[in-house]
């Protein structure tokens, strides 16, 4: 057995006050989660003064920015559009994420019941709650999202056993070799020359509309 | 199915100056020299002059005829430049080592510009004493060295549904290789001692973005590390000085730069960053979650599209570079012709638990046309698989974790370029 750790005495003790600045993620079962709500209604006043400019006065995202609505029942497509509605498993993150990390930029500048009623109008872009709701600490975990059930945990030591494989082919492997796909079609490799980048515009362009930012 | 009688239509910038330096070595190396070569017969001014002194110079740059061997970022990935990512020129590295300056960055809210004086860690959540070290505090636990790869779980994640960007840079250079000195994670744990109850850690960074992410306690008190140096000297600060967590074999995601708080937990707290980012989409709608291990992965560095066959028929280096976040490398075999057969390469080094390796294969070049792949095989007896075999597993969809085969195109005139093939 291993004995017991040696102490080195560094360090000091982390104050409350320490611990409450710092210590603030949101965890699935509401545990962190501060007192506090926030109506759709004070909600889409804020969105609009604070996330609008890129994520759209609908939450349906501007430009290459994330879409934070819709996409519902897209995950199984060819191009799935993957928002809190239509991804996301908890709300929790969703609340955690904007009140530490958003606005991008000004970020930690939002009081705890404006990031309340942010959640809550993201929630009525995502037609997951009526127009007069209400989110607060006492009501967060009756919120259903769509996608609670969508995720596996790491499977592929069991889905990809038939990779281990140690004597893979080394002669005869296959008759032919045809190429199937060239990158050089598709051409949106960053060139060094930039007299060349203005001509390229377009087809950037049109891939990155293919693309996942 | 494309027309392959059709030669490249639009030539790169990098691969004509790559052509035209060539060249010109190319002659100057020819077997027989018809004329006494002048950079010989002549004297030169550096062979009679002098060179600059030892203080021109404090900390240096690489040479001006190495400019092209820089990170370099790829616009239209992205929304901006902030929350993004650049690349490591591993088509033009040897070794294994990636030299700090140009070793790729992923920010999500920029690199911060944070001072030792300044820096603050915290361990909090379920332990005995929940403690705040200083960057010197920090500087007084027992220190290990280790060598690890830091893989962006994105990595080749552009070329899911095809070939598309044409250079190893852009295909595989989300990747940095370093010789890591800090202090094992289980120490600082150890020091605030972990409760029964804790069996997760929340790890969050100083920047806006935090980049928080839950990992178990286990992989916590095995081989994570609390690192202040790499490659000798200090972390850059785009790589999150003064302090990051290394977390070996595990995606890039994971190794939080300018940590600042570490929480023991009873749950993982499934956060941003392991819920909407760095989840796995199956076909069927499906995702995979704590997707941590990057799987047996290797590419040829050279010859690859930015790094072009410039001298010709003969003897001619094969070589790339093979890691596994599972284990050590055990084998790289290599085929010129798609994979019909198959050569074992020469690793230059046995291979480091879940660091990178550098192999190599000599051959004679006739000058034909090449189908260039390598495969990867780990300690675990894991084979890097096909780009095909990985999709008939996961779709198309599942942006992270693509470790599949690469494979690169050579005409008769020794130029690469990305391509899939049958």
């Amino acid at each position: 057995a291993p004995a017991f750790a040696e102490k080195f005495g560094l360090g000091r003790p982390a104050l409350p006050e320490e611990i409450a600045a710092w210590n603030v993620d949101v965890a699935p079962d509401g545990t962190g989660l501060p007192e506090g709500s926030g109506s759709v209604e004070d909600g889409e006043r804020l969105f609009s003064d604070n996330c609008a400019v890129c994520h759209g006065e609908f939450a349906e995202g501007v430009g290459n920015w994330p879409k934070l609505a819709g996409g519902e029942g897209t995950l199984d497509h060819e191009d799935p559009l993957k928002t809190v509605g239509s991804y996301w498993p908890y709300l929790s993150t969703a609340w955690d994420y904007v009140h530490r990390s958003m606005p991008f930029g000004g970020a930690q500048s939002l009081s705890v019941d404006e990031v309340y009623a942010i959640t809550a109008y993201i929630l009525y872009s995502n037609y997951l709650v009526e127009e007069d709701f209400v989110l607060s600490n006492e009501n967060f975990l009756d919120v259903e999202m769509p996608n609670a059930d969508g995720f596996i945990v790491d499977d592929r030591e069991e889905a990809e056993a038939h990779f281990w494989n140690a004597e893979p082919c080394m002669e005869d492997c296959k008759d032919s070799v045809e190429i199937t796909m060239r990158a050089a079609v598709l051409d949106v490799t960053p060139e060094e020359e930039t007299d060349e980048v203005a001509t390229e515009q377009e087809e950037i362009t049109a891939a990155a509309d293919t693309q996942e930012a | 199915m494309t027309d392959q009688s059709q030669p490249s239509t639009t030539r790169r910038g990098f691969i004509k100056a790559g052509l035209a330096t060539g060249g010109a070595i190319a002659a100057g190396g020819a077997a027989n020299a018809a004329e006494p070569d002048p950079l010989i017969t002549e004297i030169q001014p550096w062979a009679q002059g002098l060179g600059d002194g030892v203080d021109a110079v404090p900390y240096g740059l690489p040479i001006e005829y190495e400019d092209d061997v820089i990170r370099r970022n790829v616009e239209w990935l992205t929304a901006d430049t902030i929350s993004s990512i650049n690349f490591t020129p591993i088509h033009a590295l040897d070794g294994t080592i990636t030299p700090q300056g140009c070793a790729f960055e992923r920010h999500h809210s920029g690199a911060i510009e944070l001072r030792k004086q300044d820096y603050r860690l915290m361990i909090n959540g379920l332990v005995d004493r929940p403690l705040i070290f200083t960057y010197e505090d920090l500087e007084r636990f027992p220190r290990e060295n280790r060598v690890y790869f830091c893989e962006c779980a994105a990595n080749s994640g552009m070329e899911w549904a095809g070939a598309q960007l044409n250079g190893a840079q852009f295909t595989h250079g989300m990747i940095h290789n370093m010789e890591y000195s800090g202090v094992p994670l289980r120490t600082l744990l150890e020091e605030a001692g972990v409760q029964t109850e804790g069996k997760w850690i929340y790890v969050e960074g100083a920047d806006a973005s935090s980049n928080g992410r839950s990992i178990p306690l286990e992989k916590a008190m095995d081989d994570v590390l609390v690192a202040f140096k790499a490659n000798g000297e200090a972390l850059r600060k785009e790589h999150g000085y003064p302090v990051r967590l290394v977390v070996p074999g595990w995606e890039g995601n994971l190794w939080v730069k300018w940590l600042r708080r570490i929480e023991v937990t009873p749950q993982a707290i499934q956060s941003r960053e392991e819920t909407s980012k760095y989840t796995d989409t199956l076909a069927d709608g499906t995702s995979r979650k704590w997707t941590w291990e990057m799987d047996a992965k290797s590419v040829i560095t050279s010859p690859s599209p930015q790094s072009p066959i410039t001298h010709g028929p003969g003897p001619l280096v094969i070589t790339g570079l093979a890691w596994s976040g599972r284990g050590a490398i055990e084998r790289v075999d290599v085929t010129i012709d798609g994979g019909k057969t198959w050569q074992t390469a020469r690793l230059a080094q046995p291979g480091q638990d879940k660091a990178i390796s550098r192999f190599y294969l000599d051959i004679e070049w006739d000058g034909s046309e090449m189908f260039l792949q390598s495969r990867a095989v780990d300690s675990t007896g894991y084979v890097q698989p096909t780009k095909d075999q990985l999709r008939e597993v996961r779709g198309l969809n599942s942006i992270y974790h693509n470790n599949g085969i690469q494979t690169w195109w050579v005409n008769g005139n020794g130029e690469a370029e990305n391509v899939e093939i049958s």
